[in-house]
């Protein structure tokens, strides 16, 4: 593997809890090159010939087992865009840990925009944690736009983690999934803006087969003046369930935009959202305080509660 | 201990102040399970609210271990040994039993700490430890997590306010318990309870009876319980009224 220096290390244990070279199938991507890989025998990983990106499948019937796909960026001013593909075969169950951290400290905007495609084979399950971080006192921007799409078949689970609590300047986060029946898609969205940061957030749920059912729920912190958008649309195309939930903590001048979207095209669809935006209840700072906790100690351990 | 001296609270209502707590001045002594009861509306809570320093009085001061802390915060006023349990417990999304318990023991809490201040308030800490404090747990539970969390603060004053409220009779009795054992424990510690109920009176070593915002008396549990339960001074005027109609009937 390649050598790593000391921000590359500090990165990637920041998205990917990475302390040492991970345990089975593994693809480090570290200033656009690849700084390490290996495939198991039931997890191929290999560089896709047209584009930049990877091709991963995953044999069907894979059991416990994990693939690392992390990518740091250190250089200034570097942009750029990466396919990777995952197949993912029936009766799987596998979890696969993105994410990517940016290091920023020069004046040019740095860009890595990650598109990921699943194609989760019938009644597979995979559990998907994808961390963003970004950091540096350069005035170069750090800016992350991934894309998720997500096309399960029969019976099919996936469950999916997205953080992204600090340092990221500018994020849009697009995510489309299709649900043949029986299918599960659980999303837990965790994010925190500061300063003039801006992250967008996008969903659209296609719920095709009977018994599908998503659950996407976002919960999010806007200090500063940073704005963030919540636009999260589930489409019910059959005798299906699907709930979305926003819930905010608004703080300083930040701005908080939620825009639920339900379309039941079927008699017997029953789609649910829920948002609510609000600041720290005063109640809560007040009993904390009165355990002994600063205000902004009572401050700081609400926010974290609430992003846990 | 702890003094109040001449103390006076006052809100804005439609433009006018109107006092709700009018020139108290009481002590409560170490040792001393000390119970605040009242009609409602005698501004015991709001008294409560004003010693962990939540409410600060337009007039007079408040003394604690020899201190003079009127102008003290919150945060302050807890840390010199100042604990309270609100009425209305307060909800937290994503803070857990276990993570509220560990910030009022103020230390390394374990998980067994943690359980056994949960037992004594008769939750099974099994089912509770990782719970969301959230709109999942009713209020009764909510209220005795509330009476866990001031128990692990350990603090030389602590105050209730109206603990029974929303608490089911079995959790009652068991709360009643809880106080007796604190009680017995006291040592040179204080308890201050805002109740109505007659078996918290009677477990009292003193009792503060305020009225309009003034204080009615206050004694031991001895002195003035005769002379506050089956009569009609905790409800002067409607007992009035309810004699007249029983009157007019026969």
């Amino acid at each position: 593997m390649m050598k790593l220096d000391e921000t590359q290390l500090r990165l990637l244990r920041e998205v990917a809890d990475l302390h040492k070279v991970p345990e089975g199938a593994y693809n480090i991507r570290s200033n656009s090159k690849s700084a390490g890989r290996n495939s198991t025998a039931n997890i191929e990983i290999v560089s896709k010939e047209d584009v930049s990106g990877l091709e991963i499948r995953i044999k069907p019937g894979t059991k416990h087992e994990s693939v690392h796909i992390p990518v740091v960026m250190t250089e200034s001013g570097l942009k750029e865009v990466v396919y990777n593909d995952f197949h993912i075969g029936e009766d799987a169950d596998v979890v696969i840990v993105a994410g990517c951290g940016i290091d920023n400290c020069g004046n040019q905007d740095s860009q890595h925009d990650g598109i990921h495609r699943f194609f989760v084979g019938k009644n597979a399950h995979i559990r998907y944690v994808e961390k963003h971080y970004g950091s540096g006192d350069g005035k170069g921007k750090r800016i992350l736009n991934p894309v998720t799409e997500v096309y399960q078949e029969e019976g099919s689970s996936v469950e999916m983690e997205m953080v992204q609590i600090k340092g990221v300047d500018d994020t849009e986060r697009t995510t489309i999934a299709e649900l043949a029946a029986g299918a599960r898609l659980v999303v837990r969205e965790r994010l925190m803006t500061h300063g003039d940061q801006r992250a967008v957030s996008t969903y659209e749920v296609r719920l095709n087969g009977e018994g599908a059912s998503a659950d996407v729920v976002s919960r999010s912190v806007a200090r500063d003046s940073s704005y963030q958008k919540f636009d999260a649309k589930l489409l019910g195309n059959a005798p299906c369930s699907g709930h979305t939930e926003c819930d905010s903590i608004i703080m300083d001048q930040g701005r908080i935009l939620a825009v639920p979207g339900l379309e039941a095209n079927h008699v017997d669809a029953a789609l649910v959202h829920e948002a609510a935006i609000g600041k720290i209840a005063g109640d809560q700072i007040i009993k904390l305080m009165t355990l002994g906790l600063t205000e902004q100690e009572a401050e700081e351990q609400i926010i974290n509660g609430f992003l846990k | 201990m702890l003094e109040l001296k001449n103390i006076t609270f006052q809100v804005n209502e439609d433009n006018q102040k109107k006092e709700i707590i009018r020139d108290i001045s009481l002590q409560i002594p170490n040792g001393k399970l000390v119970v605040v009861t009242g009609p409602n509306g005698g501004g015991k809570s709001t008294m409560a609210r004003l010693i962990a320093g939540i409410e600060q009085p337009a007039s007079g001061e408040i003394w604690f271990d020899g201190q003079n802390i009127t102008d003290w915060s919150v945060t302050d006023r807890a840390r010199a040994g100042i604990a309270f349990a609100f009425q209305q417990p307060v909800r937290f999304k994503g803070l857990q039993v276990f993570d509220l318990l560990r910030l009022a023991a103020g230390k390394n809490l374990s998980m067994v700490g943690a359980c056994d201040y949960l037992s004594k308030v008769g939750l099974c800490a099994r089912d509770y430890i990782d719970r969301e404090i959230n709109a999942s747990l009713s209020g009764g539970e909510l209220k005795r997590i509330e009476i866990a969390t001031v128990l692990a603060r350990g603090a030389k004053l602590t105050i209730f306010d109206e603990p029974e409220a929303g608490i089911d009779l079995w959790s009652f009795q068991n709360l009643i318990e809880v106080f007796r054992e604190m009680r017995e424990q006291v040592q040179d510690r204080s308890i201050l309870i805002i109740s109505h109920q007659e078996r918290i009176l009677n477990i009292a070593d003193e009792l503060i009876v305020l009225k309009d915002g003034r204080l009615s008396s206050q004694g031991t549990r001895d002195e003035i319980l005769p002379d506050l339960i089956g009569t009609s001074s905790a409800v002067p005027d409607c007992k009035k009224v309810t004699s007249g109609k029983g009157a007019d009937a026969e």
